[in-house]
Formats: structure tokens, sequence, C-alpha cells
């Protein structure tokens, strides 16, 4: 939730926040300023050479022996090495989740669940320093987003659900709400510990038990996870974590004992999953990818939009499914929009991601970097322009500079595809309708956002979009209590809020 | 069937036709099947849509949509409880098609047509309260409005159940409609005509052209065409054949259709939930600062 980008006011060059210390001076086209580093420092955190997974309430080697190595993006050096989890694992977390739903999780009164969710909260929150530099060392995002934004809203799931647990009579969802089961739970490296917790928390609150595969970039802060149910006495074989690769995910969401899927990451490896779920009795969710609109009308305020755009597509790297990808700006503005972005995006901080002035990390990995590149490659060769503003990116690790493309037209592959990255793509608009068609004109359906001072035309356009989250004059705001999915091609149920708890319960 | 040399009179008998796009045609592939009733005499021969048709009559249904979700919860209301009314007064010519069709006792028939009808009335009064029951305001933290509203999902394709001819078809094709969803119907394979006689009160009952659509023909054939379909929303598997349930999820993959999977015995003459009203609902999340 890109708070703290918001925050940040757009000073216009020469021109000093209250506060703000400067090194050096601007530079008369408005580059940035020179901080002094302000690393956080990562004596909280200790990172092991090694790591087992995490089964029946223990963490042990993986059976077959073996593993692989999770890397810190910013500097390309291994961290830890972590064991990669094969079908005899699968089948052990497996069976020991089947057993703690039926003697200890499910028979449990939802008073005691609930208790052990709050607890889980309140140890993210007094650990949730040591987890923001965790997971900001194994993603690369910014100190700031993971210390301001991932950690706190992960504690604030497990809070809201815990309240849930109890209540689940009262939610509306049907006459007598039961759990599902064992729920496998396949996450992505994009906010490896608020993904988990997405995940964890409304399936405990209902009742089910849970064997979760984060990323395989990003394994540490779910392991850490871990290590807080062992730490709060959550019964064993509740909660499993099972690290791997696509290999592990796919061998976890084809096990004949789950009752219940769960999955978020690309549209592509989704479709997969839900066929390899065709003819089964299995409950499936999917929250995939998108390639979101961010609508700016002739009459929107222009910094607050620009900060919003700003917010929308450099927020984590890009590396968001709701990222506001494609700038739809009204034509008679486009060209004033279009400068004032490119101004602001001088001052963005892209480096260390432990340094708490810096406001764009390191991409997540080689893999991603490569698809970032060969997309903005192709977004050249179709014939767009292409934008950066000047910055230095660190000599060693996975980089790539806020990027703008301007004369996109909707069939350049740019405009169509999720490139999942710090690209954002310029598109122009004259009339409401043709906004709306341009905004819909993809098979993802994820989010949109809306810029305007027109409270009947944020309303009017709000009802056209085809999308599940809608922000209108912000965007990129997250919270518990409020539900998160797509339409289309970007996935069906929601998470978060009591629509959260339908995909876990049956009716 | 009067016989003329005791009436007097030689009966004039219908033709059953496809209902696409608020039209009556016959498929464009000029096929046609005999239907016959449940002692096996022959009833009439119905249309045998083809893939075409079906592409139709999604097209027909897309067409439609934006004008049906958009109407008022208010109006959908009304004329879902128009289409009640209107099979109210053809009552004892549905009891006819769905006696034949179902091999019942009249006055079983009779039950039957008023639950269809009554079935109506209920989901009439769903179309101005799910969006209260469904729907949410969400109390994030931090200076936001912030609600959940239901949305219909788009275009959904229902196969239709393959017993219940009336009743049945009823209670899959009010739920998805009442939202302001499209739909084309795939009607019972076997006994198909009380789904024509549906369409006919459909047409004179202020639906809207394309709003629903009804095809007549063999399930096995469209089914698949149906799943695979790239501009179809969500699938209704109730009628499938149970050996082509798994590869019809599957194909319904292609773009990620809503699948609302087929249950074994359902018992059409019990009061619904809301499953399948939800099930062709997608929840829509707007959030607005609040500020001065």
């Amino acid at each position: 939730m890109g708070s703290g980008k918001s925050g940040k006011k757009n000073t216009p060059a020469g021109v000093a926040d209250v506060g703000v210390v400067a090194e050096g001076v601007v530079d008369t086209d408005g580059a940035a300023w020179e901080y002094a580093p302000a690393p956080e420092s990562r004596d909280i955190v200790t990172i092991a050479p090694e790591y087992g997974l995490f089964i029946n309430g223990e963490f042990r080697p993986s059976a077959a022996g073996r593993t692989f190595a999770t890397i810190n993006p910013a500097t390309g050096e291994p961290l830890a090495k972590v064991a990669e989890a094969g079908p005899a694992d699968i089948d052990h977390a497996v069976a020991a989740a089947r057993a703690a739903y039926e003697n200890a999780w499910g028979p449990m009164p939802g008073s005691e669940r609930a208790k052990y969710l709050f607890r889980i909260a309140r140890v993210l929150q007094e650990r949730s320093r040591e987890f923001a530099v965790l997971e900001s060392i194994d993603n690369g995002k910014p100190i700031r987003e993971s210390r301001d934004v991932d950690i706190p809203l992960a504690a604030a799931h497990f809070f809201y659900y815990a309240g849930w647990a109890d209540k689940l009579d009262h939610a509306g969802l049907g006459p007598a709400p039961r759990p599902l089961g064992v729920a496998a739970q396949v996450i992505p490296w994009n906010f490896p510990l608020l993904m988990a917790a997405w995940k964890l928390a409304p399936a405990l609150a209902a009742g089910n038990t849970c064997v979760l595969k984060p990323a395989e970039t990003t394994p540490l802060t779910a392991l850490l996870l871990a290590e807080v149910c062992q730490q709060v006495g959550l019964p064993s074989g509740v909660v499993s974590v099972l690290t791997g690769a696509g290999e592990t995910g796919a061998a976890l969401v084809t096990h004949p004992d789950v009752d219940k899927i769960a999955f978020t990451g690309s549209t592509e490896v989704g479709k997969q999953i839900a066929a390899s779920a065709a003819g089964t009795p299995k409950k499936l969710t999917l929250e995939l990818g998108g390639k979101a609109a961010n609508i700016v009308f002739d009459d929107a305020p222009v910094e607050q939009a620009v900060e919003g755009i700003v917010n929308g597509i450099f927020f984590n790297q890009g590396h968001v499914c709701c990222a506001g990808s494609r700038l739809l700006v009204q034509e008679s503005v486009a060209e004033a929009v279009v400068d004032r972005l490119k101004h602001r995006l001088q001052t963005l901080r892209v480096g260390d991601p432990l340094d708490k002035n810096t406001d764009v990390g390191a991409i997540n990995s080689r893999q991603q970097l490569d698809k970032i590149t060969e997309l903005t490659a192709a977004g050249e060769a179709e014939g767009a322009e292409r934008w950066s503003p000047p910055c230095r990116l660190p000599d060693t690790g996975f980089w790539f500079p806020p990027t703008v493309f301007t004369g996109v037209s909707q069939s350049h592959r740019i405009a169509r595809e999720e490139i999942f990255g710090p690209v954002l793509s310029v598109l122009t608009f004259r009339t409401p309708d043709e906004a709306v068609a341009k905004a819909n004109n993809t098979p993802y359906g994820l989010s949109a956002g809306i810029w305007t001072d027109k409270g009947s035309r944020i309303l009017w356009m709000a009802q056209r979009m085809r999308a599940g989250v809608v922000w209108a004059n912000t965007y990129n705001r997250f919270d518990p209590t409020s539900p998160f999915g797509g339409y289309k091609e970007s996935g069906y149920g929601r998470e978060g809020g009591r629509h959260g708890l339908a995909a876990y319960v049956d009716v | 069937m009067s016989d003329p040399a005791t009436t007097g009179r030689l009966d004039v008998r219908k033709t059953y036709k496809l209902f696409v796009g608020g039209a009556f045609p016959r498929s464009e592939s000029g096929r046609s099947y005999q239907v016959h009733s449940k002692g096996g005499d022959l009833l009439a021969y119905a249309a045998r849509a083809s893939r075409k048709d079906l592409r139709d009559a999604v097209k027909a249904a897309r067409g439609a949509f934006a004008g049906w979700s958009g109407a008022t919860a208010y109006n959908r209301g009304q004329v879902l409880y128009r289409v009640a009314e209107m099979m109210e007064g053809r009552a004892a010519e549905f009891a006819d098609e769905v006696a034949s069709a179902e091999g019942l006792r009249r006055a079983r028939a009779d039950a039957v047509v008023s639950a269809a009808i009554d079935r109506w009335v209920w989901y009439a009064g769903w179309s101005d309260k799910v969006a209260q029951v469904a729907g949410a305001a969400n109390p994030v933290a931090g200076p936001y409005f912030n609600f959940s509203v239901p949305e219909p999902t788009g275009v959904v394709v229902t196969l239709a159940p393959q017993e219940s001819s009336l009743l049945g078809l009823v209670s899959v094709l009010a739920p998805v409609i009442v939202s302001g969803n499209t739909v084309v119907v795939i009607a019972s394979e076997q006994r198909p005509l009380p789904s024509i006689v549906l369409a006919e009160v459909l047409a004179t009952s202020d639906v809207p052209g394309g709003v629903v659509n009804i095809l007549t023909g063999t399930t096995a054939e469209l089914a698949p065409v149906a799943a695979g379909h790239m501009d179809v929303n969500a699938i209704d598997l109730t009628g499938a054949p149970a050996a082509d349930r798994a590869a019809l999820e599957r194909a319904a993959t292609g773009n990620l259709k809503r699948v609302l999977a087929a249950r074994d015995r359902e018992q059409w003459t019990d009061t619904p939930t809301l499953r399948r009203l939800m099930a062709t609902l997608e929840i829509k999340t707007v959030w607005h600062p609040a500020g001065i």
C-alpha cells in the first residue's frame, strides 16, 4: 500500500521539504537530491546457512535431501540453502495436515482457534522489524515498504480473521458453515509474508489446516513465520511450510488428499492448476495477473494524480498484480501529465533495499529481469517511445530503471501483456466511453484507477470497470477488511473481508 | 391430439424452434431431431442446434449484457415477476408439455408448473436485495470510503437439467438472469419442448431480446463448444453428461470460466439456497479517500 510514496511531497526542484537533510544540491533539471545513505541495520536478523521444511510442527531436511539457494537480488549473493520438498515430503505434510484437521484444529472451538491467530498477529507485530529486514533482503523490496506495508498488513490480516473464527455462523455465508479440510496454498514472491498471511489467516480461522508453498526466490519470511507458529504453540500439522519451485507446487496442488487449493501467481500457471483440478471435488480460488488501467481525466488534480501514477506502477518495483501498468490519460492533458510525471520520476531513488531513502529496490530475480528486458525491447521494436530518468544502478544484483513508454497503442505487447516490473505504458483517450472501452479491452480484470474531481463520473466509471478492485483518486490501497480479487482471467474468489472467508467454508 | 373424425377439425400443431436474440429461428444447420414422450410417442421435431447457432446465441447474449446488467434492479425484478404472470396464464399448456415430456400424471404436472411459477416469483424478489446481502461497507484502517458490491459476471451458458424439463430449467435460469447476467441455455436433450414454450413466455414478458437464448439439440455436441468459448464468462454444468464433466471443466479453464459444478440428485422441489445466485456474481470493491 504505497502510503510512504504518496506521503512524500512532490517538491519542486530547489525547494527542500522541511526536515529533509540535503547533502548536495539539486541540479537544474530536477535530478534527485543527494542523500547520505541511511541503511537499516541487518543485525536484527540472523539468517541460517541452511533451512529445512516445516512439517508437522518441526523443521526437517527434505526426504530426498535436495536443496536450492535463495539469493539476495540486490547483490546476487546466496543467502541460504533451502530444502526442496518432493513427493514424500508433500505426502508427509498433507497427512500431518489431515491428522491435525481431524484431531486438533477441526474439533477445536472457534474461540480457541481465534486466540492462536491473535497470538500470531501479536508476535508478527513484536518481531516486525526483523521480518521487514528479512523480507527486504530476500525479496529486494525497499525497507520502507516492507516496514510500512507488508509486515503491518500481514499482522493486521491475522488480527482481522482471528476475530471471525468464533463468528462464522454470523458471517451470512450459509446456515451451517463448515471448514473444507486441508488447504494447499501456493504463493508468489512479490509480497512473500503478506501473501502467506492472506492465505493462512482466513483458512485457519474457518477451521482448515494448511500446507503453504512459498515462492522459490523468497522462502525466508515464510520459514520465519513457521517458527512463529511454533512459538505460539500452534498444534503440529495445522500449518506446514514446504519450500520448492514450480514442481513442488504442482505436486502439492494435485495431491489427492487436498480439499482446497488457493493460488496466487501468473494467469498461465493458474490455468494449469485449474485444469489439474478439473473433475475433482477440490475447491479452487485463484488470484492471478492483471493489466490495470489507471485513468486520468482532464479535471483531475495533476499533482495528486502523478503521485497516484507513481504509486500505481513503481510501488514494489511494479511487481504487483494490480499495478496500474496502463496509464490512460485524457488527450487534452496528456502532455502536461506526462511532463509532470517525468519530472517526478527524476526524484525517485533506485538502490539499496535496506536504505530507508530508497523508493525502488531490486528486481526479484534474474528470470524476472530477463522478462522485463524482453518486453521493454518489444515495446521499442513495436514503435513506442521509451524514457527513463537518469539514474545510476548498482553494479551487482538485478536492477531495472523506472521506465515510461509513450505513444503506446492497444495492440502493442506492452499494452497487452503483464510486465510485472517498473514499466508504465501511456495511452490516451478523448471521451469517457473511450476510456471505458480501452480500460476493459484486456482479458484481465483485477483492478482499475480513476482520477477525476467529478463525483458522478467516478461512480459512472466505477460501475463500468470490469475489475474486482477500483481505486478512485487513490491507488494500491489494501486492507484486511477489503475484498480483493479479479474478474475474467485475473482469477476467481476474493481475499480479504467477509468475502474472503467464503473461499474456505462449505455451506 | 384431437382426432378430426370426432371433432370435425384438424388441430394446428406447433413448430418448436430455437430462441436466439429474441427471435425464433430454425437451426442454421437445417437439422432437427425427434422428440418423444416418456411413453415413447413422437411429440414433435425439435431444432438440433449447431456450433454456429451456439456462437450466434453467445453473441446475442453478449450484445444484451450491457442493457440488462445496466437496468435497475427494480426493473429486472418486475420483468422476472412478469414472466411468472405470463406463465400463470399458460399454466395448462405448460402442464400438458410437462406431463408428456416427463410422463407425469396431470395433478403432478400441475404442481410442477405451479412450483416453477413460484420460483420466478421467489427470484424476482431477490433482484433488489442480493446486493444488500452479498455487498458490504468495509471498515478499512484509513481515511477511505470502501464498499463492495456484487455484479453479474457476464454471459453464462447453462446446461439445463436433463430430467426436470420445466421446474429444473426455471430453477437454473432465474438465478442467473436476476442479477443481470445474460444466458444461453442448452435445454434438456430428450425433453426440450417445455423450454420452447418457456421461450414463448419470455418473448412476451418484457425480457429484452438476447437476455435469454435457448438452444435445443445434443448436449454432448454443444457443451464442449460452450466450455471452450472465449467470450463466455461462466458455465453451469448441471445438465452435463456425467462422463463429460471433467473434460468440460478442463475446457472451461481456457479463459477461466466460473464453473458451477454438476451435483448429483438435486431436488428441484426444495426451496432454493443462494448457491446458484451467488455462483454467477463478481464482487467489486471501490475505494475513495475521505477528506476535505
